[in-house]
């Protein structure tokens, strides 16, 4: 079968005889790999950079003809995060965590990543207007509002982080579960998922609501991951999902301490399997030094006072916090073993690919260039044997993967890393090489009816971390895991249209009291707030029509 | 035996890493002239930079290397070394002997920061004074030191073994404040004087201090009066007050100070 590219899209034929042709015989060929969750960008990633030297110098890229230098294993500067990224054969990936105020500088960084398309997702679960707007009811007014934000930073989807519980931490407390209500706002965290998802609906953005439960990394967490989903239940309309919650992994603990913790991916993966309103990434934990990163200040309060290491935290005005804590995941620690057992339990329990995507939550559970290994996992009941045998004794006893024979295919495994994550994200173009599509294409060196792909985890890691070929836009950008091409990646963003959400008089009345308000509660202005699209190197809006 | 000498006074700083017996190990004369090192930013090969006479021992940890004239701006001399020895004559730039596993460094002149940082195993041993961050890790690490021994005939600067977790350095001279920062295991051995804040933030491991003190920090609580302290096979004579710290850490390092040379910490007597 032979697959036409002209003009950056996937056609149905050219002319053969004038076209470059590649002969990919042999070869595994996938639509550009898509990661729905990926810290690669921003304040938080830079002020990772900044605490990390020791990350930096051991892992150091020289420049060639084409690509920048670059150094970072586990926060890789922007240049080289998208080489990699592009090495790897991906072609798209998602900047999940922005505070909106620091929008510009994300975006910034973001320009500067190249190769890939990105989006972007601002954080708005903590945003005092969402609070205030939720708990007076006020639904169509906080749409408003977030429309206004999406257009405002140029971003692509609602994230949710620790509701409530970030906002709590800027007095020191946390929410215990969604009925705890936040301090000063006399909302739950029930209400402020509740309320967003309608928002959401409301809006009608490509992507659902992208949700960091709370209670994230503390034991017995899973019932409140099963709670959040539960409570969005009754939204849904047919068979579309409305929730997203991302690094599962992290929210799948049993127990009540440390020393009891177990996994709680069996009853996660049920309620998965039983329910279509909800998507899921992993958050694969993989043994090695990374960095932790994220917008939940309270949660990264804890991993400092595990680890003991140098952290940083950080409030972000009336948006959101972050913290960032260097860490290293060992094999012989019996709760790391779990969390690595959890993320591929999931994976493997949850039976329908569309509904769990791959990922590490990069850089939180271990930098992105591990894709390829955690495939080998998936693929492979023997890769995942091997890695058992040197686990934690205790982990390895109380592990589910033995018991569980299920072996990703190749089918699967392009589902997990691109066509599921796009079909999430409502990326028409992306995650196909159907007629129209984006011709992002990544072409692998392995040969499924020679290999056998399940013993021979090794040259399946491998081909997955050299593509043979990585097409962008229709223009070969890396060969052989090296960089032939550097191309500007386009920004997605969602343009909600902020005109049809309400009346014309509510309009203005809502627009006065932002207005208004952004003089008491921020350091920046109005009007410099919003980010103009010509800020934006390749701008490419999604117009979504809100609901009437 | 090699010797290396420069050809001329060098005003930018020279990443040298090829100097080392490992990468000269098995190479005739004329592979030596051509390993690359870097001017700044213009990458050079070894014959532009150095004049070399001799010729590569065999076998290999007998390679004796000898680097002579003013080399104060050439860096990672010896970076990564597990075999062999260097003898260096003049002084020397930073990072000598880094993540150095083994093998033998004698250094004639004074040194520049970073000696030993990261070392891992072998000797170094310098007759003139150290500058700062002994055996310390990179920027931003936690691994500094795990093995081996550093010895300075003269002073050294701060932070003398900046989160070492393992081996010796010895200082025959004075050193800077903060010795011994954020320690996790190993000994230093200070027989001079130390200009304060020994052992901030230690976990474990053994500071000892042979000349004056000022002040001991005052997380530091005082265990008791030791007559003689055991480094290795080697015996300090006290008497030392042994104090236990960083108890801000929840840390369990010893810090010995002599009792005759500091009579103004007398006054801890009466908590023991």
């Amino acid at each position: 079968m032979d697959i036409a590219i002209k003009d950056g899209k996937i056609v149905e034929k050219v002319n053969e005889r004038k076209a470059k042709v590649i002969d990919a015989s042999g070869m595994v060929l996938m639509p550009g790999g898509v990661d729905i969750h990926t810290h690669i960008a921003g304040s938080e990633v830079n002020a990772g950079r900044l605490l990390r030297p020791e990350d930096h110098f051991t892992d150091v890229e020289a420049k060639t003809a084409v690509t920048r230098s670059g150094v970072g294993h586990s926060i890789p500067s922007t240049f080289t995060t998208g080489y990699r990224y592009a090495r790897m054969g991906y072609t798209m990936i998602c900047n999940p965590s922005m505070p909106p105020l620091e929008a510009r500088h994300t975006h910034e960084e973001l320009e500067d990543t190249p190769i890939v398309d990105k989006a972007t997702f601002p954080l708005l679960g903590d945003w005092w207007f969402v609070m205030e707007y939720l708990q007076q009811g006020m639904i169509k007014e906080c749409a408003l509002h977030v429309a206004w934000m999406m257009a405002a930073t140029k971003g692509y989807a609602i994230k949710i982080v620790n509701p409530g519980g970030v906002e709590a931490w800027g007095f020191g407390r946390n929410v215990k579960n969604l009925d705890d209500p936040v301090p000063n706002f006399g909302i739950t965290p029930r209400e402020i998922v509740r309320g967003l998802c309608k928002v959401n609906q409301i809006l009608n953005l490509p992507h659902t609501i992208h949700v960091h439960t709370n209670r994230l990394g503390q034991p017995g967490n899973y019932l409140t991951a099963i709670e959040t989903m539960e409570c969005v239940e009754d939204l849904a309309t047919g068979m579309k999902p409305v929730i997203h919650i991302t690094h599962c992994q992290f929210s799948a603990f049993k127990g009540d301490d440390w020393r009891t913790m177990r996994s709680g991916a069996e009853e996660i993966a049920k309620y998965v399997n039983h329910h279509t309103h909800v998507s899921i990434d992993m958050g694969q934990v993989v043994f090695t030094d990374t960095t932790t990163m994220t917008a939940d200040g309270p949660w990264q309060y804890t991993l400092y006072e595990l680890s003991g290491n140098k952290w940083i935290n950080h409030d972000v005005e009336t948006e959101t916090g972050a913290g960032i804590v260097p860490f290293k995941y060992k094999r012989k620690s019996y709760v790391h073993a779990t969390m690595w057992s959890i993320g591929l339990e999931l994976a493997l329990l949850v039976d329908d690919p569309w509904k769990i995507y791959l990922t590490t939550d990069h850089p939180n559970g271990g930098p992105f260039i591990s894709y390829p290994t955690i495939i080998s996992w998936l693929m492979s009941g023997r890769a995942r044997e091997s890695m058992l045998k040197r686990i934690n004794k205790k982990a390895r006893k109380r592990s589910l993967l033995p018991n569980i024979d299920r072996e990703y295919s190749l089918y699967e495994i392009a589902i997990v890393t691109r066509a599921g994550q796009a079909k999430a994200l409502g990326l028409k173009n992306k995650g196909h090489l159907g007629i129209g599509s984006d011709a992002d294409v990544a072409i692998y060196n392995i040969n499924p009816e020679k290999t056998d792909l399940s013993t021979n985890y090794r040259s399946v890691r491998r081909s997955f971390q050299k593509a043979a070929y990585t097409i962008k836009a229709g223009e070969v950008v890396a060969k052989d895991d090296r960089v032939v091409r550097s191309i500007d990646g386009k920004t997605i963003w969602a343009d909600p249209g902020i005109s049809s959400c309400l009346g014309h008089a509510q309009r203005s009345e809502v627009m006065q009291d932002l207005k208004e308000r952004f003089r008491d509660y921020w350091t920046v202005e109005f009007e410099n707030y919003f980010i103009p699209e010509d800020f934006l190197k390749v701008s490419s809006p999604i117009l979504v029509t809100p609901e009437a | 035996m090699i010797i290396l000498s420069p050809r001329y006074s060098f005003k930018v700083p020279i990443y040298a890493e090829c100097l080392s017996p490992d990468v000269f190990a098995g190479k005739s004369l004329e592979e030596v002239l051509l390993l690359q090192a870097w001017e700044g930013n213009k990458q050079r090969v070894l014959k532009d930079l150095f004049s070399i006479e001799g010729e590569v021992d065999n076998p290999p940890d007998k390679i004796t290397m000898q680097i002579g004239g003013d080399i104060r701006k050439v860096r990672m001399i010896g970076a990564r070394m597990s075999f062999g020895s260097m003898i260096i004559e003049g002084d020397v730039g930073v990072h000598l002997g880094w993540m150095m596993k083994g093998g033998e460094i004698l250094a004639k002149g004074n040194v520049d920061s970073w000696v030993g940082c990261m070392m891992e195993g072998g000797r170094i041993e310098v007759a003139g004074s150290a500058g700062d961050y002994v055996g310390a890790p990179y920027r931003g690490s936690t691994q500094g030191m795990k093995d081996g021994i550093v010895v300075i005939h003269g002073d050294a600067g701060n932070e003398v073994g900046c989160y070492m977790r393992g081996g010796l350095i010895v200082i025959d001279g004075k050193v800077g404040e903060f010795a011994g920062i954020s320690m996790r295991d190993g000994t230093i051995l200070i027989r001079g004087d130390c200009e304060g804040r020994a052992g901030a933030g230690m976990f474990d491991g053994k500071i000892i201090i042979c000349g004056h003190v000022a002040s001991i920090l005052p997380t530091f609580t005082i265990d008791d009066i030791r007559p003689t302290v055991k480094i290795n096979d080697e015996k300090a004579v006290g008497p030392f007050y042994r104090f236990t710290g960083d108890i801000t850490e929840n840390g369990k390092g010893k810090l010995f100070v002599a009792k005759d040379k500091n009579p103004q910490l007398s006054f801890y007597e009466k908590y023991l």
